[in-house]
């Protein structure tokens, strides 16, 4: 069977846009889009260049324009029954309140956080895929962690609800 | 020397991101050790980075829905073989097979090394919309000579009408022992493409009766005439390649 040289970043491409979405058949919407235009694309595609960050790219710009907004991170997950007491429902509160925190970044930061912490892309490769200068990336990313530092601390916008 | 530097914003997120050098990367941690509320915070920045890894590298683990793997596996497939039989070609300097020979091996079981790029040549150029052939069946003459001149074997394009296969014209290939090859491209009304291969072979290599490989729906009908080798691909009904293999035979036997 052919192994097309996309494959291998499919699930990376995937994990990203479900992160990015919070929408599984959203997220596979983007997917697919990302694929069928890289392959019409892939002729322009340079021997040797990074394929990976060129599908990111490719992703981001129909995230960009294609995405409808409105959907996007407003519905909250459901409270789900958490024992308190035990390391795991501990846990959970952390990620939900880090899943709430992110909520509250600008798109931008939580694209850059997502491209850097997530998908571990270099600066450059953040860069490219966002089209500015690695100096934006890197100042921008840095707010953004700080930003989302400071809500998981409680110390900045709405009030998250704390439990520790 | 720890007193005058300080670490940078960009230092703190490489850091955190472990795109440092080693070097870098122990100057920073000196530089934490010396200020708790910095270190914090990149300890902070850390642990974002792996609740992110966290909540959604399940998504790693999970089958892929089926409608993302046939992008690249069904509809494009064809795409793929011709750019991974283009590379093969053009940046192995005609190793061919090179790429492909699992690909090629598993839909074309070939006993014949000239088969296995008739049938590479034949992928290659019949999805070819713009430039299925090099010189086109207006310069049928010229095309004759070109080849025949450098195959050093008189050459002709077989009269396939007959069976709805209208020339379109040629090109020349390297060939599997040094040498050269030729393709002539035919098409039909519906657009389906038929390819015919000629590759100089070794001197005193047997003759061979028609010989047909299939796999998966492919057909690549062979034989070997003298130094010349000879592969038909792209008909799928079996009597009818037989029958055009004649007619070539004949044609090429003048």
């Amino acid at each position: 069977m052919a192994h097309h040289p996309f494959t291998e970043h499919i699930p990376g491409l995937r994990r990203y846009a479900i992160a990015l979405l919070r929408d599984r058949s959203l997220a596979d919407d983007l997917v697919q889009d990302t694929l069928e235009r890289g392959l019409k694309k892939f002729s322009l595609f340079q021997v040797g260049s990074d394929l990976r960050a060129w599908l990111f790219t490719i992703m981001h710009n129909l995230f960009i324009n294609q995405v409808p907004r409105t959907k996007l991170w407003q519905q909250n997950t459901p409270p789900e029954d958490i024992h308190s007491g035990s390391e795991l429902a501990e846990e959970m509160v952390t990620a939900r309140d880090f899943m709430q925190a992110l909520q509250l970044l600008t798109e931008e930061q939580r694209v850059i956080i997502l491209l850097i912490g997530l998908e571990q892309l270099s600066y450059e490769q953040t860069a490219q895929v966002l089209d500015l200068p690695v100096g934006t990336v890197m100042s921008r990313l840095a707010r953004a962690r700080e930003r989302l530092r400071l809500l998981m601390n409680g110390e900045a916008g709405p009030q998250l609800r704390r439990v520790k | 020397m720890t007193d005058t530097y300080v670490a940078t914003e960009a230092e703190i997120q490489a850091y955190v991101d472990g795109q440092l050098s080693p070097t870098q990367r122990t100057q920073v941690e000196v530089y934490l050790a010396e200020h708790p509320e910095v270190a914090e915070q990149a300890s902070a920045y850390q642990k974002q980075n792996q609740l992110l890894h966290g909540l959604f590298d399940h998504v790693l683990d999970e089958p892929l829905p089926e409608r993302l793997t046939s992008v690249t596996t069904t509809k494009f497939q064809r795409k793929v073989y011709r750019i991974a039989a283009v590379l093969a070609w053009v940046m192995l300097g005609g190793v061919s097979g090179f790429l492909l020979r699992g690909e090629v091996n598993h839909t074309l079981v070939a006993t014949e090394p000239f088969t296995e790029r008739a049938a590479i040549a034949h992928v290659v150029y019949s999805a070819e919309m713009l430039h299925p052939v090099e010189v086109g069946v207006d310069q049928e003459k010229h095309l004759l000579q070109w080849l025949s001149k450098r195959l050093g074997h008189p050459l002709h394009a077989p009269d396939l009408t007959g069976f709805g296969y209208q020339l379109m014209g040629g090109r020349l290939l390297p060939g599997d022992t040094g040498g050269a090859a030729a393709q002539f491209m035919y098409q039909s009304k519906t657009g389906s493409r038929l390819s015919l291969y000629v590759s100089v072979r070794d001197k005193g290599t047997a003759q061979t009766a028609f010989r047909i490989e299939e796999q998966d729906g492919q057909q690549l009908m062979y034989w070997v005439d003298d130094d010349l080798g000879f592969a038909l691909v792209g008909e799928k009904d079996r009597k009818r390649l037989l029958e055009m293999a004649r007619v070539t035979y004949q044609a090429m036997s003048y």
